[in-house]
């Protein structure tokens, strides 16, 4: 692997300088070098959706994305979803209604759904288009249907006015 | 989808409701600490190479003297300070193969150093000579003897479950038919990879984390290994990404192998699998091949049974005999079957181990039974659900060990409600008359639109599952569970029963927090730390609420009786929870209580027969599901599924729905799309590319009807609901298939490939497309 190249990213909205070789994968610089562990490694050939992280924000793989890529990215990490203490609409309808059992494909079925929603937003998907939305983040524990149910209530409008998705 | 939950009582404030799981947030979050997101400083890296052939001698392992091993810690079974052994029921497997090797993938040297691209490196300059044995393969080449890799017939174990006078109640029989099922293994696929950190302690012991299910085997394998005393050796679990039974046995083997490099080197090491590692090497759900031969009266009622089972158990014994026990156990379905001989095997092969998963041998018997029953409803020209009405079990009732069924028997009741549910008798018509219809529009030479000969089908199975360990084997655990006071005042669970996503803290603080007057939030529940928390028992066997759980719920109301013995007053609330407390630390400091598992006077079992109370209770679970199969590329979709589960009582609704939903969705996999295949008795698909599991578009909505006839033997009611869901997907699938088709599949999983096989034989398919 070549020597390390440092790039200027903006993570989770804040502004990260990095360094690390171009080939190293995006997922390892973020757990290792900004101490992000929430994308996980559950294949390491973008099958399992567990590292999905927005890139510009679009969902992608991090254990397919090379570093050397991501000058001048924004970034979004599950770490970035909420504000502070107070958990994002959808973060907050996956605790209620039982969309995370083990946890570990979690944080990349967020941001699967994050994108989904910030796509439309105030309209609220059909089951379907949740199902083919996150048809590339596997899930072992809830044979997804409270996914599914969590990511549409979570697209519902709320009297709070409170924004389901924090994709930027 | 629907979860039809029955109402809370209003005079329970904490059981029945769906509280937000106690660990959610922190997952949402990404805060979850997991074994792999504990920071690396100071640590190595651990890698396993492995064997490469199936079976064989190990004539030498080299290390290529052109590599710089300088700085790597190298580990061979010459550095096992205790015995070499990874030990479970038998001490046949060893932590690292010494003279020969019995499958592949089979751990024999342990690397580690600082860099993980270095230690790749490594792994290529290791060199093992082998002299390579014929190896055995399949159940058949083990059963014929081929060589004898186990005893003198490689049969690891042989369960005989009998009642009645089999050969008479067949001779008898207006019909008897006869047919033989066949699985495949199924790759348990947690998320989360298998990972375990260790490091020597100072005072010459270990501690190790990571995870696993059952902190406690692990800390019995370590001891044996290491010739360590129990308080020398501390095993913590980390938050771990799901388990189903994958992490029942094998992280002792991986916790050995990361103890050994840390012993060697001193230095803390993590040893991470990756996905091709994990698939390739650990355990597996037991294929294996049943032969039913069943008879019936013209009008139905089920007479006898014969079933031959044979599981093929893999290179070592493992949890083999057990998984058979269960299976053999629940051969006979939730029927009355006055006549059942039922036996069993399991034998060795030279392929990876197969071991614990979600059901435990259930699945597997039931699949063949239930598809028999089809068989057997067919063959009398009888309507499968009236077959099933007519035979299923109700109290009072006898199962094949002799159990009479005492309480919350709940075959029909999940039956009904499933059908009615789904509505499954308008839909077969309805079906039937649609498929009909496309048939004779074809032979017309219409074609539907897109030209695609789609036909649906509607099939339903019905199944129970014992749960807890099986016959005296909960007596034999002796599981323990405590409560303390912490130094707040607040109160704090200790079992050595481990959260793998399915709800283990927060149904524990529910139950505990029911009889403390608290919120479930306001109860803590321990880290599983062996040196911390006492044996609970492992996190198997659908026991967590239902065993361990009462334990826990009688640890609070101990405790309870206690802080009102102080005070005089009733602890009803949170504020008298808390004067109570906090008067008890000041006046007699600590507070800690502990409750121990009690057989309940009826549950008898003879281990030698085979005869007795296999599980103190059942659980029960019908399932409906529609499919639609196509007749040219023989693709099968699940288009929607409806089960109705009694658990006896759902002290959380949406975890149990959760892992009804969970389990059910593991069983359309295994049905349809979850195949290992194997080349020279290696995986060769061990990847997520490769092995196929459903996606969220795969998965069909899932309509839960949770149905509570409660059990007296469990905290609220509640019976065990983790494996049940595991049992019933499969059957329906396959009679769904047949309906739509006229195809009776015999073998999963029904991939397009076997399917069309079967068409092709049935005359169903298009020749010379």
């Amino acid at each position: 692997m070549s020597g390390p190249v440092t790039l200027k990213l903006r993570v989770n909205g804040r502004a990260m300088t990095l360094s690390a070789p171009p080939m190293k994968r995006l997922l390892d610089v973020l757990r290792e070098e900004a101490h992000l562990t929430g994308a996980k490694e559950g294949c390491g050939e973008g099958e399992c959706g567990a590292c999905s992280v927005l890139l510009d924000g679009i969902p992608v793989n991090s254990c397919l994305v090379p570093f050397g890529q991501c000058e001048g990215a924004r970034i979004t990490t599950v770490e970035g979803l909420a504000s502070g203490r107070r958990l994002s609409a959808l973060q907050q309808a996956f605790v209620e209604m039982g969309g995370s059992q083990c946890g570990i494909c979690t944080p990349g079925m967020l941001i699967a759904a994050t994108a989904l929603l910030d796509r439309k937003p105030g309209r609220v998907p059909s089951e379907d288009e949740v199902r083919t939305a996150l048809a590339g983040n596997l899930c072992r524990c809830t044979g997804y249907q409270r996914i599914v149910d969590a990511v549409r209530a979570a697209a519902k409008p709320r009297p709070s006015g409170s924004k389901p998705g924090r994709g930027r | 989808m629907s979860t039809a939950t029955p109402k809370p009582r209003a005079k329970w404030a904490a059981v029945g409701h769906s509280v937000p799981k106690l660990d959610a947030y922190t997952k949402v979050t990404g805060a979850a600490v997991y074994v792999d997101d504990i920071p690396a400083a100071g640590m190595l890296h651990g890698r396993t190479v492995r064997s490469t052939i199936a079976r064989g001698r190990i004539c030498s392992v080299t290390l290529d003297p052109a590599f710089d091993w300088s700085a790597v810690t190298v580990v061979d079974w010459r550095d096992i300070p205790g015995e070499n052994v990874v030990a479970l029921i038998e001490s046949d497997q060893p932590l690292l193969a010494h003279d020969d090797v019995r499958h592949q993938d089979e751990a024999i040297v342990l690397l580690a150093h600082e860099d993980p691209e270095y230690l790749l490196e490594a792994m290529k300059h290791v060199r093992i000579e082998y002299e390579p044995l014929e190896p055995v393969l399949t159940i058949e080449d083990s059963l014929a003897r081929k060589d004898v890799l186990y005893g003198s017939d490689n049969v690891f174990k042989t369960i005989h479950i009998e009642r009645g006078n089999t050969a008479a109640g067949l001779a008898s029989a207006d019909v008897v038919v006869e047919a033989t099922y066949r699985f495949g293994h199924q790759e348990h696929l947690y998320i989360e990879n298998n990972g375990m950190i260790a490091v020597r302690t100072r005072d010459g012991g270990l501690h190790v984390r990571g995870s696993l299910q059952c902190p406690h085997y692990v800390h019995k394998a370590l001891c044996r290994a290491f010739a360590l005393p129990g308080d020398k050796v501390r095993v913590a679990q980390t938050v771990t990404g799901g388990g189903f039974g994958g992490k029942e046995e094998y992280p002792s083997m991986i916790a050995g192998h990361a103890a050994l490099l840390a012993w060697k080197s001193g230095r803390p090491v993590r040893l991470m699998y990756d996905r091709l590692e994990d698939i390739a090497a650990t355990t597996k759900r037991h294929p294996g091949v049943i032969h039913i031969r069943a008879g019936v009266q013209r009008d139905g009622t089920l007479v006898a049974l014969e079933s031959d089972i044979v599981l093929d158990g893999g290179a070592y014994a493992t949890l083999s005999a057990v998984v058979l026990s269960r299976g053999a156990i629940h051969a006979g379905g939730p029927y009355r079957w006055p006549h059942a001989r039922i036996h069993a095997r399991v034998v060795a092969t030279n392929t990876p181990p197969n071991g614990a998963f979600r059901g435990f041998g259930a699945p597997q018997t039931q699949f063949a039974l239930e598809c028999h029953i089809d068989r057997l409803a067919a063959e009398l020209g009888m309507d499968p659900v009236d077959l099933r009405r007519r035979n299923a079990l109700i109290i009072g009732d006898i199962t094949p060990t002799g159990q009479t069924l005492h309480e919350s028997v709940s075959a029909h009741e999940v039956l009904e409600r499933t059908l009615e549910a789904s509505r499954f008798h308008a839909r077969r018509k309805e079906f039937t008359k649609a498929n009909a219809k496309a048939e004779a529009a074809e032979r017309a030479g219409r074609s539907s639109p897109g030209g695609r000969r789609l036909r649906r089908g509607i099939g339903c199975a019905l199944v129970y599952h014992g749960a807890g360990f099986t016959g005296s084997g909960e007596v034999r655990l002796a599981s323990k569970a405590a409560m303390e006071l912490t130094e707040d005042g607040w109160p704090r669970i200790l079992a050595g029963t481990t959260e793998i996503g399915q709800g283990t803290i927060t149904v524990f603080a529910q139950v505990a927090a029911e009889a403390l007057g608290l919120a479930p939030a306001r109860v803590q529940v321990a880290e599983p730390d062996t040196a911390r928390v006492p044996d609970s028992g492992p996190t198997v066997a659908s026991r967590t609420l239902m065993i361990v759980g009462a334990l826990v719920g009688e640890c609070a109301r101990d405790m309870r009786a206690a802080l009102e013995g102080l005070t005089g007053k009733p602890v009803a609330n949170e504020a008298a929870f808390r004067r109570a407390a906090k008067r008890w630390l000041q006046e007699r400091g600590p507070l800690r209580v502990e409750a121990k598992y009690r057989k309940p006077e009826f549950i008898q079992w003879n281990e030698d027969t085979y005869q007795g109370d296999a599980y103190g209770v059942f659980s029960y679970a019908a399932l409906v599901t529609e499919v639609e199969v196509d007749l040219d590329t023989a693709e099968t979709r699940v288009l929607d599924v409806t089960t109705a589960q009694d658990i006896g009582k759902a002290i959380h609704p949406v975890l149990a729905a959760g892992q009804i939903e969970g389990g059910v969705l593991q069983g359309l996999g295994w049905a349809l799309l979850e195949e290992v295949r194997w080349k020279d008795g290696r995986v060769w698909n061990a990847q997520l590319t490769n092995y196929i599991i459903p996606t969220s578009a795969d998965a069909p909505p899932i309509h839960t009807i949770l149905v509570e006839n409660p059990t007296s033997l469990g905290p609220f009611g509640a019976k065990g609901v983790g494996e049940m869901p595991m049992d019933v997907p499969a059957p329906a699938v396959v009679a769904a298939i047949a309906h739509a088709t006229g195809v009776r599949m015999t073998e999963i999983p029904v991939t397009p490939e076997r399917l069309r096989s079967a068409l092709r034989a049935d005359g169903n398919t298009r020749t010379g497309r």
